[in-house]
């Protein structure tokens, strides 16, 4: 029987970012995550790995479901983060 | 690179038996494994991801439509449900939403007895034109009519998993459904159960079932996929992709409406934003205050063309219109149920608007904007922690700052003609009053069904096929499942993961969106269409044996672009069978059959039967009068 593999697919981007201060390895964000691109960390009590990160939803279940508030956060790819400006008064 | 951090168990296959099976676990069929396991069955539920957040509403929803039993409702639900119909010129399905206008705010006092938020217990919203004082419910669109609720959509699948658990319900979570398990009986097919996959450990489970509920989602990334940003690739989760329309197919099952696509309108990987995150006024930002470049406030106006002058106006009907319909799937309404909305796009260019265009909600009442950003804005799915936290943490603050629109439409995106996607009250299985499929004992809910809408409409047909997959499965006895069949599929499914090396998934799942976009594009012709069969045959001789995964994970998405392919294959053949353009199916032929038209102005149902696509007409009301029918089929529930 082969050996499989956790080879990590790589994207363009980076939807998860855990701050490693803050997390305390709990895997909740790994069992929460629908599309399951997260795996528990080969250390106990680290972070987990991003393996799939171009197979996010960016639905922000992990972040719905993490214990500890700011150990993971939610980045969309920079196209996609929408402008905003001060409103503005009415020409007259 | 490290080792697969999960058991291989693809030596442990697991044979289980139960009464009712339930293939999908979003709000649809969660209410589905509840409904069957209350009325005393035995149940298992299959979930490709994990059930607390998973399915397209698993993060929320902001919108409950259709909930005309609503004790502040001053619709009824043939009102509703005909108005719904007719709106799609009868391409519409009567079952699905007269079971939404019927039972969906039933299945609304359900959730809230198990602990999700419906109403505005703590007063939030007190003195609100949109919320009824007594009930504390909150309102959205029509507030004289009162039938689309605005709800905490995302407290419910929690709420749901809690109670699975409590009726006992066997979850099988991480656990892809394959494949249909069916015998022929009596000259009839018959649903005997599904195999399924652990995408993790890659265990087989051969569920043997008296009777089975399909309810995934419909398909995508049919024309539409992104190999860097495949998650973005679509609007619903990207493992929402017609594993379920495509087992059925297999299977032998009806569908219809399969020809009908529309031109897309939501894909985050380049050609839209973030569902949501943009300035726009439609749905879950309905009615926001419209500026444009210069700060010119962009009128809205009623049926008539007459402008409104004030914010409370674009929650109301006509003057002498009793209702009006707005959401999910009503993009441009007839003139009867047309409500408020900003001039067309046109019109303000001639008038001399300037782009960008921003929504304002600096400019709105304190509840109406409270309403959109926070409640709905937080409420509906993907929007929490993507839209709302998101730009809070940039410094978004809507009583400072007004938020781009891109694009002319509320879609924020321009996207060509051929870059399509199932939207908008898509194809799907066509069933009968029970929502039973052609295959007995096999019966189906939410997006599986053909012209589906909302969630709303998902958790009531869950509901309600639960409840009828539990009503016929207590007179069957459990039927037979094939072993050399399992054994076919087993090896099937396994290939890629026998390999050492070999085609990535995303590259023939490439290969096929170029495919359709080239050969089912927005304007289809047999030559075309023959031509985007014949290569879809090509890429199933000659690059699915090269298919590999180096672990389940990896199998999974490679089962996901098998089935894509079945997909493509069944609207590739809906095309062919359908003769004539036609509108309402936004399917459109340079070599329309002009003398078909009337003929065809029915739906087409298309199946398989030993290895040939066969085609059946159906007439548009075969589901006759919505409420003398519905009444016939639950006398229950009618008492």
């Amino acid at each position: 029987m082969s050996i499989w593999t956790a080879r990590e697919i790589p994207s363009s981007n980076r939807p998860i970012r855990f701050d490693a201060s803050l997390c305390i390895g709990c895997n909740r964000c790994v069992e929460a995550c629908h599309m399951d691109v997260l795996i528990p960390a080969e250390e106990k009590g680290s972070h987990p790995e991003v393996l799939y990160p171009g197979e996010c939803w960016y639905c922000g279940a992990c972040v719905m479901e993490c214990p500890k508030e700011g150990a993971i956060r939610l980045v969309h790819p920079l196209m996609n983060q929408t402008r905003f400006v001060e409103t503005m008064q009415e020409e007259s | 690179m490290r080792t697969w951090p999960y058991p291989n168990e693809m030596e442990n296959r697991e044979d289980l038996e139960c009464d009712v099976l339930v293939l999908g676990a979003g709000v649809s069929g969660c209410f589905a494994a509840i409904a069957a396991a209350q009325n005393g069955q035995k149940v298992i539920l299959v979930e490709k991801g994990s059930v607390i957040h998973s399915g397209a509403a698993g993060t929320g929803f902001d919108h409950w439509e259709s909930a005309c039993t609503n004790p502040c409702s001053n619709v009824t639900p043939e009102e509703i449900a005909e108005a719904y119909v007719d709106e799609q010129d009868h391409y519409s399905n009567g079952i699905a939403h007269y079971i939404e206008c019927r039972e969906g705010y039933d299945r609304l006092v359900d959730l809230e007895a198990w602990g999700g938020k419906i109403r505005d217990t703590e007063g939030e919203f007190a003195g609100a034109d949109f919320r009824d004082e007594t009930t504390g419910l909150l309102f959205a669109y029509d507030y004289a009519n009162k039938f689309t609720l605005r709800v905490w959509g995302s407290t419910f699948k929690p709420v749901l998993l809690k109670r699975l658990r409590q009726l006992g319900v066997r979850i099988l979570e991480r656990t892809e459904a394959c494949s249909l398990l069916t015998e022929h009986r009596d000259g009839k097919m018959r649903g005997t159960g599904a195999l399924c996959m652990n995408v993790r450990t890659a265990k087989i489970s051969v569920i043997k079932a008296r009777t089975t509920v399909l309810a995934m989602s419909r398909p995508a990334r049919i024309w539409l996929f992104d190999p860097d940003m495949m998650g973005l690739s679509e609007f619903r989760p990207p493992q929402c992709i017609g594993t379920g329309h495509a087992m059925g197919w297999r299977a032998g099952m009806e569908f219809t409406m399969m020809e009908k696509s529309v031109k897309a309108e939501f894909s985050a990987a380049g050609r839209s934003f973030p569902p949501y995150s943009t300035g726009n006024n439609h749905n879950t930002w309905y009615a926001a205050t419209m500026v444009d470049a210069r700060g010119q406030e962009i009128p809205y106006v009623d049926r008539d063309g007459k402008e409104l002058t004030s914010v409370r106006e674009r929650y109301y009907p006509a003057k002498g219109q009793k209702f009006f319909l707005k959401g999910g799937v009503i993009d441009d309404p007839k003139y009867a149920y047309r409500g408020p909305e900003t001039l067309p796009f046109d019109e303000l260019m001639r008038r001399g608007y300037k782009l960008p265009f921003y929504a304002d909600l600096s400019r709105m009442p304190e509840m109406e904007r409270k309403a959109i950003w926070g409640l709905m804005v937080g409420e509906e799915g993907k929007t929490k922690i993507p839209v709302y936290r998101s730009l809070s943490e940039r410094g978004f603050d809507p009583e400072r700052h007004m938020l781009q629109s891109y694009g002319n439409g509320w879609q924020s995106a321009s996207f060509l003609d051929q870059e399509r996607q199932l939207f908008g009250a898509p194809g799907g299985v066509i069933t009968d009053w029970d929502l039973k499929t052609s295959i007995d004992g096999v019966y189906a809910c939410g997006d599986m069904l053909y012209a589906m809408d909302c969630a709303g409409a998902a958790c009531a047909t869950g509901h309600y096929a639960g409840r009828k997959a539990a009503e016929a499965s207590k007179t069957m006895s459990h039927g037979t499942v094939s072993e050399a069949y399992i054994q076919n599929e087993i090896d099937r499914l396994y290939a890629p993961l026998r390999k050492e090396d070999g085609m990535d998934w995303r590259e023939l799942n490439k290969a096929i969106a170029k495919a359709m976009q080239n050969y089912c594009g927005g304007v289809k012709n047999d030559a075309l269409l023959e031509q985007g069969i014949a290569l879809l045959q090509q890429y199933r001789t000659e690059a699915v044996p090269q298919l590999y995964a180096a672990n389940p994970h990896e199998l999974s998405r490679v089962h996901e672009v098998l089935d894509i392919l079945d997909v493509s294959e069944m609207i590739l053949e809906a095309c062919r069978m359908r003769r004539a353009s036609c509108a309402p199916l936004n399917f459109v032929r340079s070599d329309s059959d002009a003398s078909k038209t009337d003929a065809e102005h029915c739906y087409i149902t298309i199946h398989q039967e030993n290895g040939q696509v066969m085609r059946k007409e159906v007439p548009l009301d075969f589901f006759g009068n919505l409420k003398e029918e519905y009444e016939k089929h639950n006398p229950e529930v009618h008492a």
